[in-house]
C-alpha cells in the first residue's frame, strides 16, 4: 500500500516537471531528478541532528516540482498527486453571506481574501497578516459577537507551499452562529496567536504547535502539550510517520534512520 | 512602657512550596498532573500536565478506514462512548449528505441520554468521594451497572461499545428493550432524589462546594467552558436545543441553568440534567417510530472532497469533531476531535487560585474530565 502510494506520488510530479524542464527524467524515483538532489541531499545530510526531518527527505523532493508545475496546468492536477488543499467551494449563486460577513468585508477590506460555503458552514480565508485585525472584529463587532473560540486546529497539506491550514472555529453564544476562519501559513512562518483574544485558543494553540509545529508569535505559554517535551518532529504532519522507533528516536537517532534507510530499499525492490 | 514588638514570619518558612500532585493520586481521575505552588495552604498558581494517555487517536484514525475509526471513539470518553460513537458517525453523515431514518435518531436520542445518566452517575460517585461521602460513590454506581446491562443487551458489550454504524444503527433494539428502559426511568426517578437527599442539603457538602471556584458567565465562555460547567455559569447554551442534532428537535426538555457559577451549582445543574435526560429518554422510548435502521449509504464509504465541522452535546460539553476528506482514499485526511474534557480542564488554573489544596480536589472533580479524552 505504502508502496504504491509513494510510486504514484513521485511519478506525477515527475510528469509534471517534464513541461518546465524539458530534461527532467520522467520515471526516476523523486529525489535522484537532476534538478532535485541538492535539496534531497542537504536534508539527509543534516538529518541525524534533526532526527525525524529525515522523514521528510523521501517526500519533500516532490514539492517544489508540484509547485513549479502548478502554474502549467491549475485546472487538472494529476489525480494520483496528493492533494493540495481542500476544495474550499465558492457560495452557489443564490446564498448570501451571512450580514456579518458582509460587514467584515466593509469594515475591514482585504481582510477576507476567499469565502465558502459548503454543508451549510461559513468559512473565510483570511490572509495571515490581517488575522488579529479580522479576528478581534468577530469577536468585538455586535453583529458578530463571536466570543467563544470552540477549536483552533491545523491541516497539513505537505505540497503546498503554505503548508498549513490554520483553522479556527468561532462560536457566538449571544447569536448562535459559528463561522470557521482558515488562515495558510508555511512551515516557519508566524501566525499570530489569538490567546489574547480568546483564553481558550491558549491550549489548543499549544496543541496545534505540538502536533504540527505552526509558530505561534504572541503566544503567552508556548510549550509542548501532549507531548514529551523533549520530543522531536511533529506527529500530525502528513511526512511524519505512522509507526516510528518511539523512545529510540531520542536515544539514538542514527540507528533509526539506518533502519529506515534498509527498510526504504527493501520496499523499492 | 514600650510595646513588646512583634516579628512576622520570623519563625516560619515564607517561600512558596511547590507540591505535585500526580499523575498517580486517586482524585485526580487519571493521569493528571497539577504541579501547586502553594503559600501555607492556599494556591497561588497551578501548572496543569497532561498527555500521559496520549495514544494519537487523531493520527491512527487518519491511517484507517472511515468505518474502523468509529471504534477508535470509543476510547476517548470511555464512560460516555455512545456519545463519541454518535458525533463522529454524525460528522460523516454530515460530509456524505446521507439522510438517517427517524427511527435510529430516536434510538441514538435514547443511547446519548442513557450515557449521559451513566457518565453523570460516575462523576457524582466520585466527585462525593473525593469530598468525603462514600455512600454516594456506591449509590451511583449501583444504578451505572444498570444502564450498562442496558447496552450490553443492545451491542453486546459494557464499557467501549462500537454501538453505531454511519448511516443509522448495526443493529435493532433487542425486543422488550424498549420496555426494560422505561423500567429503568422509573426506578432511577426516585434514586435521583436519594443522592440529592444525601447530598443537596448536607452541611458538610455545602461547606466544601459554595463559592469554590467561582467563574462568571462571560470569563467562561472566554475560557472555553462548555457543558454543564457552562450553564452552571448562567449561560444558556445546550447544542441540544441550539442546533439539534439527532432526534433533540423534537423533544421537549429544559436546560437547567446555574446563577453563582461556583461548584456547588454545577453539582445542581448536573443533578437536574439527570431528571431532565430521563424525561427525554421516556419521551424517545414511548415515540420509537418503526421503519428502517439505516440511510442510504454505499458500501465503500468516500465521502466527496471537503471539510466539516460538526457538534454535539456530550456529558461533559461541546464534543466536536473536524473532518477532512481528500475525496479519494478510504480514511479520513484529517481527523480532528474538539475534546470538551480537554478544553473544560483549561479553565482548572483560573478555578483553583487563591483557594486551599482540599479544594483542588474537589474543583477537578467538579469540572468532570475523563483523561482518556483529555489526552486522546
Amino acid at each position: 500500500m505504502g508502496l504504491n502510494g509513494d510510486s504514484g506520488d513521485s511519478d506525477a510530479p515527475g510528469k509534471q516537471s517534464q513541461q518546465t524542464p524539458p530534461d527532467a527524467a520522467a520515471d526516476k524515483p523523486a529525489g535522484s531528478t537532476p534538478a532535485e538532489p541538492l535539496k534531497g541531499e542537504v536534508s539527509r545530510t543534516d538529518a541525524p541532528g534533526a532526527g525525524v526531518s529525515a522523514a521528510p527527505a523521501t517526500a519533500r523532493p516532490a514539492a517544489p516540482a508540484a509547485a513549479g508545475a502548478k502554474p502549467a496546468a491549475p485546472a487538472h492536477p494529476a489525480a494520483a498527486a496528493p492533494p493540495s488543499g481542500p476544495p474550499d467551494p465558492p457560495p452557489p449563486a443564490g446564498t448570501t453571506p451571512p450580514a456579518f460577513i458582509t460587514s467584515l468585508q466593509a469594515a475591514i477590506p482585504g481582510g477576507v481574501s476567499a469565502l465558502s460555503y459548503w454543508l451549510g458552514d461559513w468559512t473565510i480565508i483570511v490572509p495571515v497578516a490581517r488575522l488579529i485585525e479580522v479576528a478581534s472584529h468577530l469577536r468585538d463587532a455586535p453583529d458578530a459577537a463571536f466570543d467563544f473560540c470552540s477549536d483552533v486546529t491545523a491541516t497539513d497539506w505537505p505540497p503546498r507551499a503554505e503548508r498549513f491550514d490554520v483553522i479556527y472555529c468561532l462560536y457566538s453564544t449571544r447569536h448562535r452562529h459559528r463561522i470557521r476562519v482558515k488562515v495558510k501559513a508555511a512551515e516557519n512562518q508566524p501566525v499570530a496567536s489569538v490567546t489574547p483574544l480568546w483564553p481558550a485558543a491558549n491550549w489548543l494553540e499549544r496543541e496545534v504547535f505540538d502536533m504540527f509545529g505552526v509558530n505561534f508569535t504572541g503566544h503567552p505559554d508556548r510549550r509542548r502539550i501532549l507531548m514529551p517535551e523533549d520530543w522531536q518532529g511533529y506527529p500530525q504532519r502528513k511526512d511524519y510517520p505512522l509507526e516510528g522507533p518511539g523512545e529510540l528516536l531520542m536515544e539514538n537517532p542514527l540507528d533509526w534512520l539506518k533502519l529506515r534507510q534498509a527498510r526504504d530499499e527493501a520496499d523499492i525492490e | 512602657m514600650a510595646t513588646p514588638q512583634v516579628h512576622h514570619g520570623a519563625m516560619f518558612d515564607t517561600n512558596e512550596l511547590v507540591i505535585n500532585m500526580g499523575p498517580q493520586h486517586p482524585s485526580t481521575h487519571g493521569v493528571l498532573r497539577v504541579v501547586l505552588r502553594l503559600d501555607g495552604e492556599k494556591v497561588v498558581d497551578a501548572d496543569v500536565i497532561i498527555g500521559y494517555l496520549h495514544r494519537g487517536i487523531e493520527k491512527l484514525s487518519e491511517n484507517r478506514n472511515w468505518t474502523q475509526i468509529i471504534l477508535l471513539t470509543d476510547r476517548m470518553d470511555y464512560v460516555a462512548a455512545a456519545t463519541s460513537n454518535v458525533g463522529y458517525c454524525e460528522t460523516v453523515e454530515k460530509l456524505m449528505s446521507v439522510e438517517v431514518p427517524r427511527r435510529a435518531r430516536y434510538v441514538r436520542t435514547i443511547l446519548c441520554e442513557l450515557q449521559r445518566i451513566a457518565s453523570h452517575c460516575l462523576w457524582v460517585g466520585t466527585h462525593a468521594m473525593d469530598i468525603g461521602a462514600m455512600t454516594v460513590f456506591l449509590y451511583a454506581f449501583r444504578e451505572r451497572e444498570l444502564i450498562l446491562d442496558l447496552f450490553e443487551e443492545f451491542c453486546g458489550a459494557r464499557l467501549t461499545y462500537n454501538s453505531m454504524r454511519i448511516g443509522g444503527l448495526p443493529l435493532d433494539i433487542p425486543p422488550g428493550w424498549d420496555r426494560k428502559v422505561l423500567e429503568f426511568c422509573s426506578v432511577m426517578d426516585t434514586k435521583v432524589g436519594e443522592y440529592e437527599e444525601l447530598l443537596t442539603h448536607n452541611r458538610i457538602w455545602l461547606e466544601r462546594t459554595r463559592g469554590i471556584g467561582v467563574i462568571p458567565g462571560p470569563e467562561a465562555v472566554a475560557i472555553g467552558l462548555s457543558g454543564p460547567a457552562l450553564r452552571a455559569s448562567g449561560v444558556v447554551r445546550d447544542i441540544r436545543k441550539d442546533e439539534p442534532y439527532a432526534a433533540y428537535d423534537e423533544m421537549d426538555f429544559d436546560i437547567p441553568i446555574g446563577t453563582a457559577g461556583d461548584t456547588y451549582d454545577r453539582y445542581l445543574v448536573r443533578m437536574e440534567e439527570f431528571r431532565q435526560s430521563l424525561r427525554i429518554i421516556r419521551q424517545a422510548t414511548e415515540g420509537i417510530p418503526e421503519g428502517p435502521i439505516v440511510g442510504k449509504v454505499p458500501r465503500l464509504i468516500k465521502p466527496p472532497a471537503g471539510e466539516t465541522y460538526h457538534a454535539i452535546e456530550s456529558p461533559k460539553g461541546e464534543l466536536g469533531y473536524f473532518i477532512v476528506s481528500d475525496g479519494k482514499s478510504t480514511n479520513p485526511y484529517r481527523f480532528r476531535v474538539r475534546p470538551p474534557s480537554f478544553c473544560n480542564l483549561q479553565a482548572l488554573r483560573r478555578l483553583v487560585k487563591g483557594h486551599l489544596v482540599a479544594d483542588v480536589v474537589a474543583l477537578i472533580g467538579s469540572i468532570d474530565i475523563v483523561l482518556g479524552e483529555v489526552d486522546r
